[in-house]
């Protein structure tokens, strides 16, 4: 299906399932005893690390259930706490919802948008840098370090404490977040006779989308990639791409203007 | 050394050895050849390879440690289960049995535990090692879909595993996860539209996900079954197709 509505690209893959069995004899080496071997002693040095982990370190068993006695904090299994911190920046739906699907669905299609055909099955960095450094912000500075901000500074009442704090469950924290309709220059605007509160974040939000738009029709014709990319792709990238630039953004929105919604409407707000 | 090698010419010719082992086993190209394809456990291999890819700097091994940590759990899964009952008055107490009167049984549920945390830190390593040698590109392409599917199964076995000790651990960090599914627009009472639609806490995604409006016995059995029948029979389904992919997409990645 992918490859049907692919134009300029096609011809270029077609080329390369062949250019991949193509047989290099003088390169090859046999797999009995070469790579069984290295299987080998791979299976006994983890399992001997397993083994040694296991009796080492015992699994945790806290008291039995009790559903009456909710703990404070309550936290999710570790490898889930990165989307368990995104719901301190936005509302369930979105960061426990439309983002985790978006995070598996936006993974899923990278072999399709990414049609640069450098750096296939070698390390580099030069060949592909918009890949490579999208990849490592998503997966190091979002994903793995919010999983670690979840597990090692917070505390009750999903308070932020340093690992050597004690946690204190009656700490106080001023609630001073205002939603951005209501905040400074926007406050005039805020006003519902003048305007709804929502057409105010729903512009916000067109402009931040069309920024990508804006984008394309500038580099389009002096950009050989974009070009290449077609309408289609460049738009499914640009999506991913903003969506997920979107939460560094309202990370730091929140954290530097206390800004608690950016779009407010009654059925949902972002 | 000569003395050595008479002894070995003695156990191979005496009659007993012959009996075991019909011919003698040469260190040839066809017999290393042989060794791969007239095994059924090693013929997932190709008989040859190319040399980079058995280099550790390229692969760092964690497909396969990922693939050891799958069978380590399904191994030491098969003896917890002969000890745990998924019912919500004794699985607690099966855990403590395990810990304290179950002859190894608590080596083997940190077995468990710790192979399924480091099947997750394996399969993203994993995934970050692909990525990084571009090796999701043409023609390895739906493989690496495959692979997105398996990792989303393997938090998803780990997180259904989670609620099993039945302990305050447990059921609060499943009652936050699965919190989200009352999110869901359309489908969760409290996601967006959710009064256009009409689903009730009773009758939404998180309810069908948890068989009730808690995270209760109903959801320790529907858990239960999921980890330990449907998600593994999946994840085992799609493991073939991932490996038989590698062969038939031109081996591991390399440079072209």
């Amino acid at each position: 299906m992918a490859e049907a509505k692919e134009g300029p690209g096609a011809a270029k893959r077609m080329t390369q399932p062949a250019a991949a069995t193509k047989p290099a004899v003088a390169d090859r080496v046999h797999v009995w005893p070469y790579l069984v071997r290295s299987e080998f002693i791979c299976t006994i040095i983890v399992g001997v690390i397993l083994t040694v982990w296991s009796i080492t370190i015992d699994a945790p068993l806290e008291e039995p259930a009790n559903p009456t006695q909710t703990p404070n904090p309550s936290k999710a299994p570790w490898y889930f706490l990165g989307l368990q911190e995104m719901l301190v920046y936005f509302d369930p739906w979105f960061a426990g919802v439309v983002l985790p699907s978006l995070i598996i669905v936006g993974l899923m299609v990278i072999p399709y948008i990414d049609i640069n055909p450098k750096g296939n099955g070698y390390y580099t960095f030069k060949e592909r840098p918009f890949a490579i450094a999208t990849f490592l912000f998503g997966f190091i500075f979002l994903w793995v370090s919010l999983i670690i901000t979840g597990v090692f500074f917070r505390g009750p009442g999903w308070n932020l404490f340093w690992p050597w704090e004690t946690w204190d469950p009656h700490m106080v924290i001023a609630l001073v977040n205002v939603d951005l309709p209501a905040w400074g220059p926007f406050k005039w605007l805020g006003n519902p006779k003048i305007f709804g509160a929502e057409v105010i974040g729903l512009v916000l939000i067109v402009l931040y989308l069309s920024t990508a738009v804006i984008f394309y029709y500038w580099k389009r014709d002096t950009n050989e990639t974009i070009r290449q990319l077609g309408p289609v792709r460049y738009g499914i990238i640009a999506v991913l791409f903003l969506t997920m630039m979107g939460l560094p953004l309202k990370i730091l929105l929140r954290l530097a203007f206390n800004i608690k919604y950016v779009w407010v409407t009654p059925w949902f707000n972002i | 050394m000569a003395r050595l090698k008479e002894l070995k010419q003695k156990v191979v010719e005496s009659q007993l050895w012959r009996s075991m082992f019909r011919h003698d086993y040469l260190d040839t190209p066809r017999n290393r050849v042989l060794q791969i394809m007239a095994n059924v456990w090693l013929h997932l291999h190709p008989p040859k390879i190319r040399r980079h890819a058995i280099k550790i700097r390229f692969t760092w091994c964690m497909g396969g440690i990922t693939f050891l940590m799958f069978l380590s759990t399904v191994i030491t899964g098969v003896i917890l289960m002969f000890y745990y009952r998924p019912v919500a008055e004794y699985a607690f107490a099966d855990m403590k049995y395990l810990e304290f009167d179950v002859p190894f049984g608590m080596i083997v549920r940190n077995m468990h535990r710790w192979a399924a945390h480091g099947m997750v830190i394996t399969v993203w390593l994993h995934m970050f090692r692909v990525f990084m040698t571009g090796s999701y590109k043409p023609p390895r392409e739906f493989n690496w879909v495959v692979g997105v599917i398996l990792l989303t199964i393997t938090l998803l076995l780990s997180f259904t595993g989670y609620l099993l000790p039945w302990d305050q651990l447990s059921i609060w960090a499943v009652t936050v996860g699965t919190n989200m599914a009352r999110a869901t627009p359309l489908l969760g009472s409290e996601g967006p539209f959710a009064q256009v639609v009409g689903v009730t806490p009773r009758y939404d995604a998180r309810a069908f996900l948890l068989g009730g409006t808690l995270v209760g016995p109903p959801t320790l059995l529907r858990f239960y079954v999921l980890h330990c029948i449907f998600l593994p029979i999946l994840a085992s389904l799609l493991m073939i197709v991932h490996f038989w992919r590698i062969r038939k997409d031109g081996g591991i990645s390399g440079p072209m």
